[in-house]
C-alpha cells in the first residue's frame, strides 16, 4: 500500500477552530507541506493576523507570533533583520492586510524585505462576524453593507496583487485560488516559489490566496467554492504578475 | 573614558549601543530626530541594523518582532508617536518582550508643540495601553543620567521581560553637556540566542515543539492567568525593588518641591534663591516615575514641613502619585507651566513664596 | 486505473463535504447515521471499489481528515 496523500507532519496535531468548509486549513497544510518539503520547517518563522487565524500557532508547526492589526509584515521584518537566514512569513487576512495594514504591506514591498506574505483573500471580514473588507465585491452583501457593497459609497475592491506588484521589489507576485483541486496544487507550487525566492535572498515575495467563507457568506461549502470561481476569479484573474526568472 | 561634549539625542543612541542595542526602528518626530541619525549613522559600523519605519505604529512593530526574535532592540519618538506606539507596547507587555523605548516629550494635546513638556506623564506612567499592563519608565535629569539609564535599561528590560521608558523632556535631548559613553558590551550573537532566550523565536530547528508568542487569549482563564501569575508578580517585584529617587535638603524644609528631569535642575535652582532669602525648601526628585519612589516621600521632615509642591510641566498629572505617596499626611500645591512653557528658577520660588504665604 | 484507499479520521471531520462534491467517482457520502464527537454526521466510504486515488479529497479537505493510498 502506498501512500498517494498523508497529512503532513508539519500540521500541529490539534483539530482547528475554523468553520467546516473554510480554506483556512486548506492554506495552512500547503504551507506547511512546502516547508516540509524543503526541509526548512525547522527554520520557519510565521506571523499570524488579527482575524480567525490568528491562533494559527496552534496549528502550524513553526515558531509563531501574533502581530497587531495589521502590522505583520513590519513584526516580519524586525525577525528577519535578526535571523536573516530564517525563512520568515506573515499570514494575513483581507482586513488585516488591505484595510488597517495597508502601509505596511506596501513600504515592507517597497524596501523589498525579504520575506513572504500569504494573503488570504475572502473578501468579509471573518472573526468579527462577516462585516464588509476591503476586498467585498460589488453588490456582496455583508452586515455593514446588507444591501451589498455600493460603488457610490465605497468604491471598487482593491486588488491587493496588483497593487503589491507595482512595487519592483516584490520581484514575485502571484494570485492562486483554493476552490478545485487542480487550483490548490498550483497554490502550493506558487507557495514554494515564494520560499524560494526569500531563501535566494531575490526579494519581497506576496501570494494572494483567494480562499471561501462559507459561513460569513452564507453558502454551503461546495457552492462557495462555486461562488469563489463564478464571482471571485472575474474580478480577481489568477495567475503570476512577476516571477524571477531564478525560479520559474 | 572619555568625556564628549554630546547633543542628549546623540548621547542617547550612543549608549545604547554601548549597551549592546544592535536594532533600532523609528520614524522622525521632532525633538529627538538626532536619535535615528545618529543610528542610522552609526549602528552599520558596528554590524547593526537601522530601518526608518513608515510610522510609529511599525517603529513599535519591528521592535514587537525583533524582541520576539530576541535581540536588543530601541526605538525612540516623541510624545503624540508615543501616542501611536500604544498598541504594540501593550503587546509587547503581554507577551513579555524586552525593548527599550525614548520618550523626548514635547507639548500636547494632538500635534501641540515641539518645545518640552512633561505632559506625557499620564500615558507613559499610567499608560495609554489598554488593559492591566505597565512600562517600567526612568526620568534622568541630565544627559549623564539619562546614558546611565539607558545604558541599564536593556537589562532591565531584559530581566523583567518588559518594555523600559526613558521619559526625558525636549530639553535634554536637545541641549549638550559634557558626557562619557559607558564601555561597550558584548552583544549577544545570533547563534546564542536560542540558549540565553529559550522563549524567543529562532526556528525550532526540529529539537523542541515550536514557541509562540501569543496576545490573544480565546480561553480568558488562561489570560486571568497570565495577568495574576506572570505579570502582576513582575509589576509587585519592580515596585520593591526599582523605585529610585534622589532627596536633597528635607531635614528642616518649610516646603518640599517633587520635580524630575530637567524641571529638577530649575527646582534646585529656585531651592537655592529660596534659601538665600531664609525660606527653607528640600527636594525629592524620582529618577523612575514608574514604578513610583512612594517610599521618598517618608524621609520628609514631619516637624517642619508645611507642603509639598509638585513642580513639573503639565496640569499637575504627577501631583496625582504624590498625593497617593503622602496620603494626605501633607498639603500639596502645584507650580506649573504647560504647552512647552519652561519655569524659570525665580518664577518658581516666587510661586513657592505665595504658596507659603497663602497657608499663613 | 490504480485501485485507491481511503483512510479516514471520522472525529475531526466537520462534514463540509467539500470532499464528497470533488470526488468524481462518487465514493465519499456523509454516513446518515452516526455522529462524531463534534456532532457531525461524518464523512464516509460508501463506494470503496470506486477509488482511483486520485486524492483531490484528500486535497481540498480543510481539516486533514482524509488520507490516500494505492494498492500495490
Amino acid at each position: 500500500m502506498k501512500p498517494v496523500f498523508e497529512y503532513t507532519q508539519g500540521m500541529r496535531d490539534k483539530e482547528t477552530h475554523y468553520c467546516p468548509g473554510c480554506s483556512h486549513g486548506v492554506a495552512h497544510r500547503l504551507i506547511m507541506e512546502v516547508l516540509v518539503e524543503r526541509g526548512e520547517l525547522g527554520k520557519a518563522i510565521g506571523v499570524s493576523p488579527v482575524g480567525c487565524s490568528i491562533t494559527a500557532h496552534q496549528y502550524l508547526n513553526v515558531d509563531m507570533i501574533e502581530s497587531p492589526h495589521g502590522r505583520a509584515p513590519a513584526v516580519a521584518a524586525g525577525i528577519k533583520r535578526v535571523h536573516p537566514k530564517a525563512q520568515v512569513f506573515t499570514y494575513q487576512g483581507d482586513g488585516d492586510l488591505a484595510s488597517i495594514g495597508g502601509n505596511e504591506i506596501l513600504h515592507s514591498a517597497e524596501r523589498g524585505e525579504k520575506i513572504c506574505t500569504f494573503f488570504i483573500n475572502n473578501a468579509i471580514y471573518g472573526m468579527t462576524g462577516g462585516q464588509m473588507a476591503p476586498t467585498t465585491l460589488i453588490g456582496q452583501k455583508a452586515t455593514t453593507c446588507p444591501y451589498g457593497r455600493d460603488l457610490d459609497n465605497y468604491g471598487l475592491p482593491m486588488k491587493m496583487a496588483e497593487i503589491v506588484s507595482c512595487m519592483d521589489l516584490a520581484v514575485y507576485v502571484e494570485r492562486v485560488a483554493l476552490n478545485t483541486p487542480a487550483n490548490i496544487r498550483k497554490a502550493k507550487q506558487a507557495i514554494n516559489r515564494a520560499f524560494e525566492v526569500q531563501k535566494l535572498g531575490l526579494g519581497y515575495a506576496f501570494v494572494e490566496i483567494l480562499s471561501a467563507c462559507p459561513t460569513n457568506w452564507g453558502l454551503q461549502p461546495a457552492k462557495a467554492m462555486e461562488w469563489v470561481t463564478r464571482n471571485m476569479i472575474p474580478y480577481f484573474p489568477l495567475g503570476q504578475l512577476c516571477c524571477p526568472e531564478e525560479v520559474k | 573614558m572619555e568625556k564628549k561634549l554630546m547633543k542628549g539625542n546623540e548621547a542617547f543612541a550612543a549608549a545604547a549601543i554601548s549597551a549592546g542595542c544592535r536594532y533600532y526602528f523609528g520614524y522622525p518626530i521632532t525633538p529627538q530626530n538626532e536619535v535615528p541619525e545618529y543610528m542610522s549613522r552609526e549602528l552599520r559600523n558596528v554590524g547593526g541594523h537601522f530601518i526608518q519605519a513608515e510610522s510609529e505604529l511599525a517603529s513599535i512593530s519591528f521592535i514587537y518582532g525583533a524582541a520576539a526574535a530576541g535581540a536588543r532592540c530601541m526605538t525612540s519618538s516623541s510624545s503624540i508617536g508615543i501616542a501611536l506606539m500604544q498598541e504594540g507596547l501593550g503587546s509587547c507587555v503581554v507577551c513579555e518582550l524586552p525593548c527599550v523605548i525614548i520618550n523626548v516629550m514635547r507639548a500636547g494635546p494632538g500635534i501641540g508643540a515641539i518645545q518640552p513638556a512633561q505632559a506625557d506623564y499620564t500615558q507613559v506612567v499610567k499608560s495609554g495601553m489598554n488593559g492591566d499592563a505597565h512600562c517600567i519608565v526612568y526620568a534622568p535629569t541630565s544627559i549623564q543620567e539619562a546614558v546611565n539609564m539607558i545604558y541599564h535599561a536593556f537589562d532591565v528590560a531584559d530581566e523583567y521581560r518588559n518594555p523600559v521608558i526613558i521619559c526625558v523632556d525636549g530639553m535634554i535631548g536637545q541641549m549638550m553637556e559634557p558626557v562619557i559613553i559607558p564601555e561597550s558590551r558584548a552583544v549577544i550573537e545570533e547563534k546564542d540566542i536560542e540558549k540565553t532566550k529559550p522563549w524567543a523565536l529562532c526556528g525550532h530547528r526540529n529539537r523542541r515543539d515550536r514557541n509562540k508568542i501569543n496576545s490573544v487569549f480565546l480561553n480568558q482563564y488562561e489570560l486571568e492567568d497570565r495577568i495574576m501569575n506572570r505579570l502582576l508578580p513582575k509589576f509587585e517585584k519592580a515596585k520593591k525593588e526599582l523605585p529610585e529617587w534622589e532627596s536633597r535638603n528635607l531635614e528642616g524644609a518649610e516646603a518640599v518641591f517633587v520635580a524630575y528631569g530637567s524641571t529638577a535642575r530649575i527646582a534646585i535652582e529656585a531651592m537655592e534663591l529660596l534659601e538665600k532669602e531664609g525660606i527653607k525648601v528640600g527636594i525629592i526628585r524620582p529618577k523612575t516615575l514608574w514604578p513610583f519612589p512612594d517610599a521618598a516621600f517618608d524621609e520628609i521632615d514631619s516637624k517642619t514641613t508645611k507642603v509639598v509642591i509638585s513642580v513639573e510641566l503639565s496640569l499637575g498629572q504627577m501631583l496625582e502619585d504624590i498625593r497617593l505617596a503622602l496620603e494626605g499626611r501633607y498639603p500639596t500645591a502645584l507650580i506649573n507651566r504647560v504647552g512647552g512653557i519652561l519655569l524659570s528658577p525665580v518664577e518658581v520660588a516666587e510661586r513657592t513664596k505665595a504658596v507659603l504665604g497663602g497657608m499663613k | 486505473m490504480a485501485k485507491g484507499i481511503i483512510k479516514l479520521r471520522q472525529d475531526i471531520c466537520k462534514a463540509c463535504e467539500l470532499c464528497v462534491s470533488v470526488c468524481p467517482k462518487g465514493v465519499l457520502g456523509l454516513d446518515p447515521v452516526a455522529f462524531n464527537k463534534k456532532s457531525y454526521h461524518p464523512v464516509t466510504v460508501i463506494n470503496p471499489d470506486e477509488c482511483i486515488a486520485c486524492a483531490n479529497c484528500a486535497i481540498i479537505c480543510p481539516d486533514g481528515v482524509i488520507n490516500v493510498y494505492k494498492e500495490d
